[in-house]
């Protein structure tokens, strides 16, 4: 008995001893990716990155300022068109919905979540390049906007659905409508799960590379409007890093350096922002 | 909904009664056409893009009819184009992913949920959180230039050593290749198990942990018997969602499987997936055939998709019934 | 909490309002440091092959032309010509000569115009070992149909005698995308390998029978550099340019060859009395003992029609100014200049275009 029980106590220790490594190793990965980063990007990443255009095969002193730019641009019309297709979609599911058709969407939406993003650059492709002739920062933003929506949707529906139905059910008995309800009561009541849902859904979306390698291809220069080919720093990256070239190279940690930072700044701020909140 | 007659059916007091009423309900009428097609549209884009898929892969089906998804070959030359390269690199490396990432991650997840005080079990799993926000060309990067440097130098040659007798684990070690892809899709999809699986695990209720307790089992008997069960079914759907992630994985894999359409017993060579040979050759398909059979693999690659949805559904769904848990 | 909630979205809102002022401040002035006329875009797409060169051109040409920005992507030669046919890009560029079924697909008529011509040369990266090799083309054919393995083979040593290999696994490289430069190697492989002739044949994108696929000819070399053991076919200057390692390789008269600007020129100058009136032709495996067995012109691939007057114009000028100026930036990046007699009959082309 006594040795069957420090067998147990044994198991018992080793065991955790084991969860504990696999969530130090975990959060390993992370400080490791950040810090390999900070370490070979932070050494290239300089004035000149930040500012200079790409410069032709070989020669020094290029930069991405095109392509954190560009990013910015496609970001802006990827939430300009996902952003409130999705949450009024959102708000359909929370407040009006009813029982079949919302299962439907929210089933929809996790599963055009799910798509791989590279599809969704076919569909891009086919929907808008083609028939426009033109690789651009449209057909581009499209692409991500499509990958914004479900998103958009689903994370307003469950901030919306944490909002208490007394709140709702007060308004409606002061005589408010419906709708009057929605957009005074209940969205402001739920707006930082609302911001927080969409900042993270941009930061998601502003790293994706595959759906922009057919739609807003890439640009050695400043890409004006939004019909022109665009470059992007996901794109970048990838284009210098599956190069020979180590000024290429040191330039695609850097631009991965720059990209990163931007994604993790924003989901830190984000989720600092509601940590006093929900009980996680 | 639209004739909902709201709470108590009585106008407010300061309200004139018909024409504002009139007015109020055409502007939740409103209200719900419009958030109404903005749902739709999730569903209309859905469809959308099926659609795309298929109209622009008929030729391709025509000619290759079912026998795309058992051809093997691949050869733009011949116009002979087969799914099964792709299909087969495709769930190697996420099979691969699976096996390392589910370990670890629900270990990482008893650990943050059963035994970490709860500041250092929310600022972990915080940690843990940012990593699936890292951009998948990141991961390639670091492929590229560390973890299949690292595996063909050390990871390798050690599993040759010590597995070599398996033929997973023969022949020449490149660097790039399966291994180094599901090695890199087993960091992406760890923070989906651990943050899924540690909410299912912090949810089970109090009285299952002190009732084993109470029985005289260890923390560990009782977590591992007890909680763990219970919360099965969540930790199956991370599961689920992990592997959806690790299909569709389109750049951290193309920078590191080697892009080689060939079937290999072994898991140091080449391989390709269904995302990646899109990227790679889609642009510049001349051939329309040569065209339509990458979207067929596109269609391909959603039907997979759909039925590991269909599957966590089902999951779900049927361990709801039996009532073990929510 | 509360109180930090606020200052946090403040500062996101901020960061996107920023971000988006930025971006339409570029968009709307081009973010050009002068203030300029109408920029005009032009938007090219295609071979990898020349993509050192084009990038010099394109950039240089922009700066004798402030107002003229021609954007080009190298993403393959196999993807220019689909672009092209597609209309998505005002131009393509390729290596391989469109065959006449892609020519059928095409609503106007296509223009080549060769630009330069350059080497496809077999690199490298052996553990321990940095000198040249000599290939013979048998050998080159055997190792990419996965026959030979070792870098220490017989086979090999048979041409390369007193030379210390090691025994390291062979790691072939080739293509992943649609190249002009495979449409070279696999042209030269199979005018030399009736074995590779049957079993893959010559395309911008055939059935490997071995090795890893790298995209572009930046890929492939990324890979070569990265890996031990392997070997890759890559345009002359990407080996040049990292520091990699080629070989000699056997022309047709016996000789064993280096790629230089002298075995590439020698390459092209017997075919440029002949060259047909088109300019589609091969030159690999091309006669003369001072020939560099696999050679390619490559081209830029230009409509006759092109509805915008102005972007017609800038094409025709540009092409002008390439077979004049431009021609002396190849051979610091290890090109050929075109031959006088075809820089002759690709002026009389530049009318055609319409």
């Amino acid at each position: 008995m006594q040795w069957r029980n420090s067998r147990r106590k044994f198991v018992n220790y080793f065991m955790f001893s084991l969860t504990g490594l696999c969530a130090l190793v975990a959060v390993g990965f992370l400080f490791f990716i950040l810090g390999y980063l900070v370490w070979n990007g932070g050494s290239s990443l300089s004035w000149a990155f930040l500012t200079h255009l790409p410069t032709p095969v070989g020669e020094p002193g290029g930069g991405m300022a095109n392509a954190i730019v560009g990013s910015g641009k496609l970001l802006l019309l990827a939430s300009a068109f996902g952003i409130p297709i999705g949450f009024l979609g959102g708000v359909y599911l929370a407040e009006f919905g009813g029982r079949s058709f919302p299962f439907v969407v929210r089933y929809t939406a996790d599963l055009l979540n799910g798509v791989p993003s590279i599809l969704i650059g076919i569909f891009a492709y086919a929907i808008v390049v083609l028939p426009m002739k033109h690789f651009s920062a449209l057909a581009g933003g499209l692409a991500l906007g499509v990958m914004m929506i479900p998103i958009a949707v689903r994370s307003t529906e469950e901030a919306l659905r944490t909002v208490p139905l007394m709140l709702r059910e007060g308004a409606l008995a002061l005589g408010a409508s419906k709708w009057k309800t929605i957009a005074t009561v209940v969205v402001p009541a739920a707006r930082k799960g609302i911001v927080t849902g969409i900042i993270l859904d941009i930061a998601r979306v502003a790293g994706e590379t595959a759906p922009l390698l057919f739609t807003a291809l890439n640009n050695q220069f400043w890409s004006p409007g939004w019909n022109q080919p665009i470059a992007s720093l996901p794109v970048m990256v990838y284009t210098y890093a599956i190069s020979p070239y180590d000024d290429w190279h040191r330039q695609a940690w850097a631009g991965g350096l720059v990209l990163l930072t931007l994604v993790l700044v924003a989901n830190i701020v984000v989720r600092l922002s509601v940590s006093g909140r929900s009980a996680r | 909904m639209a004739n909902n007659p709201g709470p108590t059916g009585r106008a407010a007091p300061n309200r004139r009664a018909p024409a504002l009423i009139q007015g109020l309900r055409s502007g939740d009428t409103f209200a719900h056409l419009v958030t109404l097609l903005c749902a739709a549209s999730v569903l209309l884009l859905t469809v959308a893009l099926v659609y795309e898929l298929y109209i622009n892969s008929t030729t391709a089906q025509h000619k290759f009819g079912l026998g795309f998804l058992t051809g093997r070959t691949w050869d733009p030359v011949s116009g002979e184009f087969g799914a099964l390269p792709f299909v087969y690199g495709t769930l190697v490396t996420s099979a691969l992913a699976l096996l390392v990432a589910v370990p670890l991650g629900v270990g990482a997840a008893i650990f943050l949920s059963e035994l970490a005080p709860p500041r250092i079990s929310n600022a972990l799993t915080f940690v843990i959180e940012l990593l699936a926000a890292v951009p998948s060309v990141i991961y390639g990067l670091l492929g590229i230039f560390i973890t299949a440097p690292f595996l063909r130098q050390y990871g390798e040659p050690f599993l040759k050593r010590t597995l070599g007798f398996l033929p997973l684990f023969q022949g020449p070690m490149y660097g790039v290749g399966m291994l180094t892809a599901g090695f890199v899709l087993a960091i992406m999809v760890v923070p989906f198990v651990i943050s899924l699986s540690r909410e299912v695990l912090m949810a089970v209720p109090v009285e299952q942990r002190e009732g084993a307790l109470g029985l005289g089992a260890t923390k560990w008997e009782s977590t591992w018997q007890v909680v763990v069960p219970y919360a099965r079914l969540g930790i199956l759907a991370s599961i689920f969602l992990a592997l959806a992630r690790a299909l569709g994985e389109t750049m951290a894999v193309t920078m590191v499987i080697g892009n080689d359409p060939k079937i290999s017993s072994s898991l140091f060579a080449p391989g390709y997936s269904i995302a990646a040979v899109i990227a790679n050759e889609f642009a510049e398909a001349t051939a329309d055939l040569h065209l339509q059979a990458l979207i067929e693999l596109g269609l391909v690659l959603f039907a997979l998709t759909i039925v590991i949805n269909g599957l966590a559904r089902i999951v779900i769904i049927s361990t709801t019934q039996k009532g073990s848990s929510q | 909490m509360k109180k930090l909630s606020n200052p946090a979205i403040i500062i996101v809102s901020a960061a996107l309002v920023l971000t988006s002022l930025v971006a339409f401040h570029s968009s709307a002035s081009n973010a050009a440091p002068v203030p300029t006329p109408e920029i005009v875009m032009l938007t090219g797409a295609g071979a990898t092959f020349p993509y050192p060169i084009y990038s010099k051109w394109f950039s240089d040409y922009n700066k004798i032309h402030s107002d003229i920005q021609i954007n080009y992507q190298s993403i393959g030669s196999g993807a220019g010509i689909r672009q092209l046919l597609s209309g998505t890009v005002d131009f393509g560029a390729s290596d391989a000569p469109m065959n006449d079924e892609q020519l059928g697909q095409a609503k106007t008529k296509i223009l080549h115009f060769p630009t330069v011509l350059g080497a496809v040369v077999p690199t490298y990266n052996i553990t321990g070992f940095s000198q040249e090799l000599k290939f013979s083309s048998g050998l080159l054919a055997d190792i990419y149909l996965g026959k030979i393995t070792k870098w220490n083979d017989p086979e090999i040593m048979k041409y390369n005698e007193g030379v210390n290999l090691p025994a390291q696994d062979i790691v072939v490289v080739h293509r992943s995308d649609g190249s002009g430069t495979s449409y070279v190697w696999t042209d030269f492989l199979s005018k030399v390998s009736p074995e590779w002739a049957g079993k893959v044949g010559k395309n911008t994108s055939v059935n490997w029978p071995v090795g890893l696929g790298g995209k572009g000819n930046e890929g492939v070399a990324g890979l070569v550099k990265q890996t031990p053991g392997a070997i890759g076919y890559v345009e002359l200057i990407y080996a040049v340019q990292n520091k990699l390692p080629y070989g000699r390789v056997r022309n047709a008269a016996g000789v064993f060859v280096r790629a230089s600007l002298d075995s590439v020129t020698a390459a092209g100058a017997g075919v440029a009395a002949s060259m047909p009136e088109d300019f589609r032709v091969s030159i690999t495996n091309a006669p003369g003992e001072t020939a560099y067995p696999i050679c390619s012109f490559t081209y830029l691939l230009i409509p006759t029609k092109i509805e915008d007057a102005n972007k017609k114009q800038i094409i025709k000028n540009f092409l002008l100014w390439m077979l004049n100026d431009g021609q002396k930036d190849a051979e610091p990046l290890t090109y050929a200049p075109l031959p006088k007699q075809v820089v002759t009959k690709e002026l009389k082309q530049i009318l055609q275009i319409e």
